[in-house]
């Protein structure tokens, strides 16, 4: 009986084995990015975002993937299926093993991507983070959407044109430690010190940038500040659950809603009258830009320094600021007279 | 042989019995706890209980755990445990989206029977490699959580569901009530109270108990415990189909964190309910009043000024204390039964 | 009970094995996780591109060396036929204490260590007290403590993420054993802890009584082991070792969040099952846990060098672990209807029959 259990045993191994030599058959056809080339032409490129299935990274890599068409390079994009740091680390050093030309990351944490960073930059891999940056030295370049204060300021002033200019408010953020929400928290905090002395902001929370977590956390706010006037969620997945949210609810109305979202998923709401205005850069254009940015790096046309210029198709030309920052443009604000102008 | 009785009748009254059994039940204590923490949180905010949403919230927000968590005691009774249902869910929410893009015209009813289809065939899968396989159900439904969510994540790629991809009328159903009750409530409501009534009364149910107390047992008695737990198996994947249609109706974007870790929240709403992990004890309405209190537990804590930080470790601390009250009192029990059987032996 | 019972060893005529020690070592379910490790590693250096760099290996032991030092533990609860959900939970603690107590309360990287590996054996010690003492059953004190424990991490920190560590000790995480290796200084305590847990299981009577209590806890309990004793050890060394983790995982990410390691308590689990270990208890070995714990990570570290994203390694891996639990009792079943088969058509005896049904429920475990 023993013995016979040992031929099985070996049966098994044979039978996993060919299981697996079956799956990782099926990954021949890929092939792998023609790395080593190098230099000019045809840049390898991938694109890393904050995490999988998420509408607005869907649309800055597809912007990426436009850029990339047009000056013949390649995009690969890979990602965790949740955001967080240490989910983002194997996939960059796996960029860095295959030696792709540039890498471009949305940074789920400012510093826990650093080393990893760093190891693929000394691969010769060119790193250009957008979206969400890491600490300046981990990167080439940035890709920003929007200055933080100004971001900051365009919220607040949406908010306080729609509750006039006093009351409660309160914010939903994304994940508690994301980089630029947190940045434009600050900014917001300043900014209403400064410029809006009767409106208190009495709670932030934290949406996860998950669809239910959002949606819970508005009903929460809204039944635990009862005098709450408005809500900003400066993220695309927060406000749309917090409008989702607020359009059946008997504080739709008299709660105002505004933040960052995207024309498509809040269509319905403002139509509907829940959001009155809300803003938003061009996720598309980011990706774009961003593949630009790191063609130009790889290409050498620049190197990250303060004041370098590069051609980035449609969009024109950008230079390069402090920190090796490049700025997109500020934020555009939706309301219900152009959003149909809009589908992305 | 046909005259004696094996078991004597019980000397109590029946009132005393039903009296008796109802305090000493974890349902009533598990349910007391719930009362509580509601009260306690309307107290310091009137809102919590008395405004329209309110109400509302506090009987909608639970209805999908309670879908689950119904799904998950009829697994746990048979000794096994599914942890795919938080896969299930965010599949067939997804698959959900996809048919009102693809089929625009579809009725809901059909789109509720496809969800819960869907859902069934993939507790089936489940059910087969446990019946049939031999293996524990644990390890096959780990493997089934990676390839299910793998499965959601690479058919739904980059194109997620958005609210304006679903009709408004199946949108209206997240929040419709009748008689200020939310319709997905009265549907949690009528599974339970089907599941509830089958597991109590039917002869499948109580075999499923049996199965649960002791396997083994269940197969020399001639019990078909394969096709029992393949039907388990099906039945908790069908509510965690049609937990996925409610998830669409009421948080009306599918994207890919959907019913992430829920699986776990399933199993720690059916443990706070007096459901043995062990299998063989336990009641749908305990795991039902478990998914009530958990849920509302964590919507209270905001409102009672707990940071949203703590609530996790909250939810930890009452699981825990739950299964130890559960061992202290069955402790009590058998020492009484011990006790009683002495006395009856002595006489 | 006489002294002439004493010296069997000379009227004893059968051999103390029925198979060659090779062939003991070589058919087993160890080996074959091995033998499919060895295949795949094979099989990637030839056919995935860069596949065979030196860092591959480098990258490859930094991302699983938490899930092979917690597999140690973690072995030896489930061969008791126990489970410890709430590792993950505890390597988030740990993380959040070490950047806590370095940056708030101003201890050195050792200190702060040291504490926090104490707090994950207090840890591990309340699920041991609940399961072993107690004697609730684990797999539901352990989601409790997941709750909890994750819990108290995110709790204690947080929207704020500690990142300020001094780069000597952030260095050290991802140091190479030597200039230019391709292997990672963790290695080298994972080396040690996996020397003293192979030596605790396999060559001492603590190990002994470890299977004792998966295959029988009650015979374990009159034959002489203590059940409760080495149950609560089991989780207090789970909950260390899950700490030791912790640690290494902040500095290796330089970055002490509430949410480090969200999950990987699967993945742990997922490689202690792939390498063999039967989740009723009572059989298993660590040789082949590592085994599948590296081949996880090979596999996904090829997948990724492939370009395949999360969810396709997702779907390997999880019908990896399903194919590997299914295939013993699929080719017990087979050999079943073999031998069934063998005994209808041979005429023997009764004697026989009963053999083959024997073999038929020993082959059902």
């Amino acid at each position: 009986m023993k013995i016979r259990n040992g031929r099985l045993s070996a049966l098994a191994a044979l039978a996993l084995a060919a299981s697996m030599a079956l799956t990782a058959c099926g990954s021949d056809s890929e092939g792998g990015s023609d790395s080593g080339d190098g230099g000019g032409g045809a840049a390898a490129i991938t694109m890393l975002p904050k995490n999988l299935g998420n509408p607005y990274f869907d649309t800055s890599t597809a912007g990426a993937e436009k850029a990339a068409d047009e000056f013949g390079g390649s995009i690969d994009e890979v990602g965790p299926d949740a955001a967080s740091p240490d989910a983002q680390v194997p996939f960059i050093n796996t960029a860095a093993q295959q030696g792709v030309d540039a890498l471009i990351v949305s940074a789920n944490d400012p510093e826990a991507l650093c080393d990893a960073l760093d190891e693929a930059s000394s691969a010769g891999v060119k790193v250009v983070t957008f979206d969400s940056d890491t600490n300046p030295e981990c990167r080439d370049l940035y890709i920003n959407q929007a200055t933080a204060e100004g971001i900051a300021k365009s919220q607040v002033d949406l908010i306080a044109e729609q509750i006039g200019d006093a009351g409660e408010i309160a914010i939903l953020s994304a994940a508690a430690n994301a980089t630029n929400q947190n940045a434009w928290i600050e900014m917001m905090e300043t900014e209403l010190e400064a410029n809006h002395p009767d409106i208190e902001l009495v709670d932030t929370v934290y949406g996860d940038d998950d669809d239910q977590t959002s949606f819970d956390k508005t009903a929460a706010l809204l039944q635990s500040h009862p005098n709450l006037k408005g809500i900003i969620s400066p993220t695309t997945v927060g406000i749309a659950a917090a409008a989702r949210y607020l359009s059946t609810s008997e504080y739709k109305g008299n709660v105002a809603l505004t933040g960052l979202g995207t024309p498509n998923q809040m269509r319905d709401y403002v139509k509907d009258g829940t959001v009155e205005a809300f803003a938003l850069w061009n996720p598309g254009d980011l990706g774009y830009l961003a593949a630009f940015a790191a063609q130009a790096l790889v290409d050498g046309d620049i190197s990250g320094e303060e004041g370098d210029t590069f051609e980035a198709g449609d969009l024109g030309e950008f230079t390069v600021g402090a920190d090796g920052v490049v700025l997109l443009g500020e934020p555009f604000v939706f309301n219900a007279d152009n959003i149909d102008d809009f589908d992305f | 042989m046909s005259d004696t009785l094996l078991v004597e009748p019980s000397a109590v009254s029946p009132t005393q019995r039903v009296v008796g059994g109802l305090l000493r039940s974890r349902e009533i204590a598990v349910g007391a706890v719930l009362v509580l923490v509601v009260v306690l949180t309307t107290i310091k905010n009137p809102n919590f209980l008395f405004s329209s949403d309110g109400w509302r919230d506090l009987l909608l927000s639970p209805s999908l755990l309670l879908l689950l968590a119904v799904g998950q005691t009829v697994v746990i009774i048979t000794r096994n445990v599914d942890l795919s249902v938080g896969s299930i869910l965010g599949l067939t929410a997804y698959f959900t989206g996809k048919l009102f893009v693809d089929h625009p015209g579809l009725p809901i009813w059909v789109v509720f029977l496809a969800g819960t289809a869907m859902g069934a065939l993939l507790g089936l899968v489940n059910g087969a490699l446990v019946a049939f396989g031999k293996v524990p159900a644990l390890v096959i439904t780990l493997g089934t959580l990676y390839i299910y969510r793998g499965i959601f994540l690479s058919w739904a790629g980059s194109d997620r569901i958005n609210a304006g991809d679903m009709p408004s009328d199946f949108l209206a159903l997240g929040t419709k009530t009748i008689l200020t009750i939310p319709v997905l409530t009265i549907i949690g409501f009528v599974v339970l109270a089907a599941v509830g009534y089958y597991l109590y009364t039917a002869r499948g149910g109580r075999e499923l108990y049996a199965i649960g107390s002791d396997p083994d047992a269940a197969v020399l008695y001639g019990l078909p415990t394969r096709t029992r737990v393949l039907s388990a198996f099906v039945l908790c994947g069908a509510l965690a189909g049609l937990a996925g249609v409610v998830y669409a109706a009421r948080y009306g974007t599918v994207s890919s964190g959907a019913g992430y870790g829920m699986e776990l929240q399933a199993v720690g709403a059916a443990v706070i309910g007096g459901v043995a992990i062990f299998g063989g004890s336990g009641t749908v309405w305990g795991a039902a009043i478990g998914a009530f209190l958990l849920v509302t537990i964590n919507r209270a804590l905001p409102v009672v000024g707990i940071s949203d930080f703590w609530q996790r470790a909250v939810v930890g601390a009452l699981i825990i204390a739950a299964i130890v009250l559960d061992r202290v009192f069955s402790a009590r029990e058998e020492r009484r039964l011990v006790a009683a059987r002495d006395e009856m032996r002595k006489s | 009970m006489t002294s002439a019972t004493l010296d069997r060893s000379a009227s004893r005529t059968y051999p103390a094995y029925s198979r060659p020690l090779w062939r003991r070592a070589l058919f087993t379910r160890e080996f074959a996780v091995i033998a499919l490790l060895i295949a795949v590693l094979f099989y990637s250096n030839a056919n995935v591109p860069n596949f065979d760099s030196p860092l591959t290996m480098y990258y490859l032991f930094l991302d699983i060396a938490p899930i092979l030092l917690i597999a140690l533990p973690m072995t030896m609860i489930i061969i008791t036929g126990e489970i410890d959900l709430s590792v993950a939970s505890v390597v988030g603690l740990s993380s959040v204490l070490v950047g806590v107590l370095h940056q708030d309360a101003g201890m050195s990287i050792p200190v702060a260590g040291a504490v926090a590996i104490l707090v994950g054996a207090v840890c591990g010690a309340f699920n041991g007290f609940l399961v072993a003492y107690v004697g609730l059953p684990s797999l539901a004190v352990t989601i409790g403590t997941l709750a909890l424990y994750r819990g108290i991490a995110v709790g204690l920190l947080g929207t704020k993420a500690v990142t300020d560590f001094p780069e000597k000790w952030t260095d050290l995480a991802k140091e190479r054993i030597t200039e230019g290796s391709s292997y990672p200084m963790i290695l080298v305590p994972f080396l040690v802890l996996a020397i003293v847990f192979v030596a605790l299981l396999h060559f001492s009577p603590f190990g002994r009584g470890v299977y004792e209590i998966g295959l029988n806890d009650e015979a374990a309990h009159f034959s002489g082991v203590d059940v409760e004793r080495t149950k609560f050890w089991l989780f207090v060394m789970a909950g260390a070792v899950s700490a030791f983790a912790g640690i290494y995982y902040t500095l290796r990410f330089g970055s002490a969040r509430g949410d480090n390691a969200t999950g990987l308590e699967l993945q742990v689990i997922a490689a202690v099952l792939l390498g063999g270990v039967s989740i009723f208890g009572g059989r298993g070995a660590l040789h082949g846990v590592l085994a599948g714990a590296v081949l996880i990570g090979v596999i996904s570290s090829a997948m990724r060098l492939e370009s395949y994203t999360v969810n396709v390694i997702n779907i390997v891996i999880g019908t990896l672990l399903v194919l590997s639990v299914m295939s013993t009792s699929l080719l017990a079943w087979v050999q079943g209807q073999l031998a069934r088969r063998r005994v209808s058509h041979s005429s023997e005896t009764g004697q026989r029959r009963q053999a083959a049904a024997a073999t038929d429920s020993t082959n059902e475990r």
